[in-house]
Parts: C-alpha cells; structure tokens; sequence
C-alpha cells in the first residue's frame, strides 16, 4: 500500500448501539424535513415514464413499485436490523416465520436438506418437520450441546445448519462458534436465529453466523402491539464457493435470467429473497408494523437492561423457592449454560426462562391460572410480565418426547420477565406458587 | 490482503466531479452487471461510454462503443473497470499513459476486482483508485438511494439528505 492509499484508509468513527437503535437507516425526510419516519401507508409508487418503470422492474436501478416488494418505511426497518446485526442488508417479513420460509425458500430446492438445533421454538419445530417436508425440504434435528452433533448429520443434501443462539423456552445456549466452523468447513451458511437475545445482547455475525433471523414482534417491538419478522444477510458468505446454490449463482428462471450473487454480490442473498419470494408469496410487513418496531427498537437498549435486571431478581426468587424444583435460567451461576452466557452474552442471557413447578402438570396448570399481574398468553418480550405452560399451548403438537427434548415437558412453565416492579412481580408468582 | 477502506467523503468527491465515465468491459447484454450500471448511471446524468472490442462500432443503451480507452474522440473524468484483476493492470497502465490527453483523473475498479501495484502507479502518477467496489451501489449507498433495499449504508446523520435526481 503506497502511502496515499494509507492516508485513505481511515478507522471510520464506529457509533454505538444505542445510537444506531434511534438513528439507522432513518435520516430526516428529504423533501419534507420530518424527523420521524413517516408511515407511508401507500400500495404504490408513480413512474416517471416507461422506461423508469421497466428499469425498476428489471432491478436496473433503485426504487420503489409496491409495496409487497418495498415500501419506505419498512425499509428503514429493515436498514436499521441490517446495522444493529452488524450485516450488509435485511428484508422484513410479516413474521418471524414468514422470515424463516423467505429465507429457506431462497436456499432449498426439492429433495434439499439442512440440520436444525432441536432446541427451537416450538412453531419452528412444526414448521421445519412437518410443513417444510411437503415441500420436498427435510430438516434434521440434532442435540445442539455437544457440536460435533451437526457435523455428523451433514450430507451431500444439506445446505444449511439453524440454530437459536439463545433457545426458546429458555435457558440453553448453543456453542455458536464451533458450530459455524463446522458451517465454513462444510461450506453451507449458518443461520441463527436471534429473537431471544436481541442484537443489544448477542450479534451472531460476529461468532460466525452467515444470516441472522428475528421475529420482531418480541424484544425489538417489545410492547406486544405488532407483529413482524426479518432475514439479515452478513454479506461475507462465497455463495459460488461450491455448487450446492445454483439459485444465487445460475441465472434465475423466475427473474429473466438474472444472475443474484454476480449481480447484486455481498446483497445478493437479500435482493433474492426480496424479489423472487417475497414477491411470488407475498408475507411482506405492513409500514405500521414497521413503524411500531421502529419506535420500539429506539428503547430497546434500555428496556434490555430493566428486563434482565427483572429476570435475574426473579430467578434467583425461584430458584430459592419451595415449591419450585428447577430453574433454567443461563445467568445463574448453577446452569451449566452459565459460561456460554459469559461468553456470547455478557451483559445477561435475555429475560425468558423456564422452571419446574412441583407436581407436574396439573401444578403447572394451577400456577399459570393463579396469576394476577404475569399475563397468560402465548407471546415473549412484551413490557408485560408473561407466563405460559407450553407442553399444553405453544409445544402441544409436539409429541411428548420432543416436548422433554425442546425443554418443554409437563411440569415446565415458561415466563417472560416484564418491565414491571420487581417486588410486585415477585409477589404474583409467591401467591401463585402457594396454590400448589 | 487486507481490506480496503476508502472514506465517504472520498467517494461521494469523485462522483459528483466525475462527469463522464468511460466504462471498460461493458456487456451489451442487458442483465450483466455493468450494463445495469451503465444504465442506472446514465439515469443520474452521467454520460457513460462503453468500451468493449466485440461490440466496437455498436450501440449499448444508446451510446457508441469503441474498441479502445484510446479511441474515444472526448475526454472523461473516470475509467470504470469491468474486468478482471489480471486485465485490470494493463488497463491501469494505458490509463496513466492515456490521463493528461483525456485528461483522466480517476480509475475505479469493480466488486471482485483488485490489483494492489497497478493502483500504487496510477496514484503515483496523482490518480484517485477505488478498487473492489460498484460505482452503482456506491452512488446509491451515499445519496439515499441503497437502504431502499434494506441494505446497511452506514451513514447516520440528523441532516436533511441532498436529493441527487
């Protein structure tokens, strides 16, 4: 390097987190000066003429035509996920599962296969096995504690390895960094999903993670008011490195032609998403949902911190109680989850647990429908305290081996800590408990 | 090798003094990458010449193609390279031959394509170098256009962006 191109080459002030949760992706308006991003709730956009509209359906040039493909306020939604993930671009989603199909259908071919962490969310489970296989897509589940476990399912089928980083119900973490070796060596990307700690307490991208997935209608929203889902790409995975995506790499018959990856290259993963799935299946987020988890995420550095401070007061409440036999909580110094927490989540492992009421499920029927103030609903990261028992709502269509398997068993009651009064939460769940 | 760092106000210099870009490599195919970027630069009101031996004497999007960087009857502010790393130095070196006569100032390199020596000549001969980047994405990312896409700019600001139709 000559001593021009040196000069050239600054460390650029890098702003912080905080920062990019008010600020990225949303300048004021340019033509109006309005300084919130405005709800442009419109289905359509005006051509110039025909040559700007066919330039804008080719992808020639950047723009907007209806808002199932973009729209100005999700997209600065979905620039601020990209810049809080640390990644190159992101599209949005009507919900996190939306975000999971978009994502998947813009890997997967018929007859494709990927691994998953058995430890998910319970929909995801139902969706990657039972729904994904009429599509000719077969998801295979392993035992994410000891990550040899994913190298040993891989084939010359699979295109992907999905983790979540931080497992839902909760408590267990995933060794993200060897299992993204095990991803590079193999040459397929590694997807986590991040719903559960936020970019404000883990960035995946930085331990390896290729795209990052989030239902924003938990801690980011994080006021129970509004659905959505989003992909972000990192922009660093070599989709021509091997032959195993020839939907980023050959020319796309459902696109003219286009070649994504040579195209669009560090982005390319994104546009194909956003112009081949979103387009053809059309799970787009509205622009007021986008505007809610706008506004939302503008606190989530703060409201973070009250909910693992809560959650950390609350598990430590339970962990002392009698009627409880377990907890699963991974900031607890007795979890053998607390190292990895140390490790990807240094400022505390999130605010939704799981524990074990004593008697099983008809007590954990009695503690979730003895609650006055936790809420009992099937949602996490809400300003609300929030309960559930999910071996009979949110893993009832697993069987009951997978529920033991997903952290999901009869006795197993998982809560999602609020921003409330510590002392009036703790007084719900004691008057709770005493009811068994 | 490391990766390259280039400063926004370094870029966003460049392309509101460049004028006219002569591009090396371009296709005539319409969904190549750089005829997309021909196209979307000609829409900013760049005048955007195609340089490319197989089509020479042709039109791409409505503008005559030479065969050679030293062919073009006018001058041109920026050579953009549409080739690979290998091609890209003798490219480099015509166009520091070429820069007082077309009075040349700026060579520009495209996403994949990178030669380290080749850009420590021309910047010896007083020549601004990007390498590795799209002139596209890059006109996009710094005037608004980019995040449209969802895509990361990395730009924060709380002033009013300059809109450049």
């Amino acid at each position: 390097m000559s001593a021009d191109s040196k000069k050239k080459q600054n460390e650029a002030h890098k702003f912080g987190i905080e920062t990019r949760a008010i600020h990225a992706g949303a300048r004021p308006d340019a033509v109006t000066g309005a300084r919130n991003t405005p709800i442009y709730q419109t289905s359509s956009y005006v051509f110039d003429d025909a040559e700007h509209a066919a330039d804008l359906f080719n992808l020639q040039t950047f723009g907007f035509i209806y808002s199932r493909l973009t729209n100005p306020t999700v997209s600065v939604l979905e620039e601020r996920m990209a810049s809080l993930e640390g990644g190159r671009a992101a599209v949005c989603a009507a919900s996190g599962h939306a975000a999971q199909f978009l994502t998947f259908f813009t890997l997967l071919g018929p007859e494709d296969e990927f691994i998953a962490s058995r430890n998910l969310y319970g929909g995801s489970i139902t969706q990657f096995g039972l729904s994904f296989k009429k599509l000719g897509w077969t998801c295979h589940f392993v035992d994410p504690d000891n990550p040899e476990n994913f190298r040993k399912a891989i084939t010359s089928k699979t295109k992907a390895i999905f983790i979540e980083i931080l497992a839902n119900p909760g408590g267990i973490i995933v060794d993200v960094e060897p299992v993204a070796a095990i991803a590079k060596e193999a040459g397929i990307p590694l997807i986590v999903d991040n719903t559960m700690a936020t970019p404000y307490l883990c960035q995946p991208i930085a331990w390896g993670a290729d795209i990052v997935l989030h239902s924003t209608t938990k801690f980011l929203s994080g006021h129970g008011t509004s659905l959505g889902g989003a992909l972000i790409e990192s922009g660093k995975f070599d989709w021509a490195q091997n032959d195993k995506f020839p939907s980023m790499t050959k020319p796309e018959p459902a696109y003219h032609g286009l070649t994504f990856y040579e195209t669009f290259g560090d982005f390319g993963f994104s546009t194909k998403a956003r112009a081949v799935a979103l387009r053809d299946f059309g799970p787009c987020l509205s622009p007021a949902n986008a505007f809610y988890t706008i506004t939302g995420i503008e606190s989530l550095p703060v409201r973070m911190e009250r909910h693992i401070a809560n959650a950390r007061a609350i598990a430590e409440f339970l962990d002392s109680h009698s009627a409880v036999s377990w907890v699963s909580y991974a900031g607890l110094k007795s979890s053998s989850y607390y190292e990895l927490a140390q490790k990807y989540l240094p400022r505390g492992p999130g605010s939704v647990f799981t524990f074990g009421v004593k008697g099983g499920y008809d007590s954990g029927v009695k503690v979730v429908e003895g609650v006055e103030l936790f809420s009992h609903l099937a949602n996490i990261g809400d300003t609300r305290s929030l309960i559930i028992h999910p071996a009979s709502t949110t893993h009832r269509q697993l069987s009951e081996e997978q529920q033991a398997k997903a952290g999901a068993g009869p006795d197993v009651i998982r809560l999602s800590i609020g921003l409330e009064s510590i002392d009036d939460l703790i007084y719900d769940l004691d008057q709770a408990l005493s009811l068994v | 090798m490391s990766e390259l760092h280039y400063k926004d106000s370094f870029i966003r210099k460049i392309l509101i003094e460049t004028k006219a870009i002569a591009m090396v490599g371009c296709s005539a195919n319409w969904n190549r990458p750089s005829n997309f970027a021909m196209k979307y630069l000609q829409g900013k009101g760049y005048h955007v010449i195609p340089v490319n031996p197989r089509y020479a004497g042709k039109e791409i999007n409505g503008e005559q193609v030479y065969a050679d960087l030293a062919d073009i009857p006018v001058s041109f502010e920026m050579v953009d390279i549409f080739r690979s790393s290998e091609a890209a130095e003798m490219v480099t070196d015509q166009v520091i031959e070429l820069a007082s006569e077309k009075k040349i100032s700026v060579i520009w390199m495209q996403l994949g394509v990178r030669h380290d020596e080749a850009a420590q000549r021309a910047e010896a001969a007083k020549m601004s170098v990007v390498m590795d980047r799209c002139v596209k994405i890059e006109y996009g990312r710094l005037f608004g256009e980019l995040g449209w896409s969802g895509v990361n700019s990395g730009i924060i600001s709380s002033k009013r962006p300059k809109v450049r139709v």
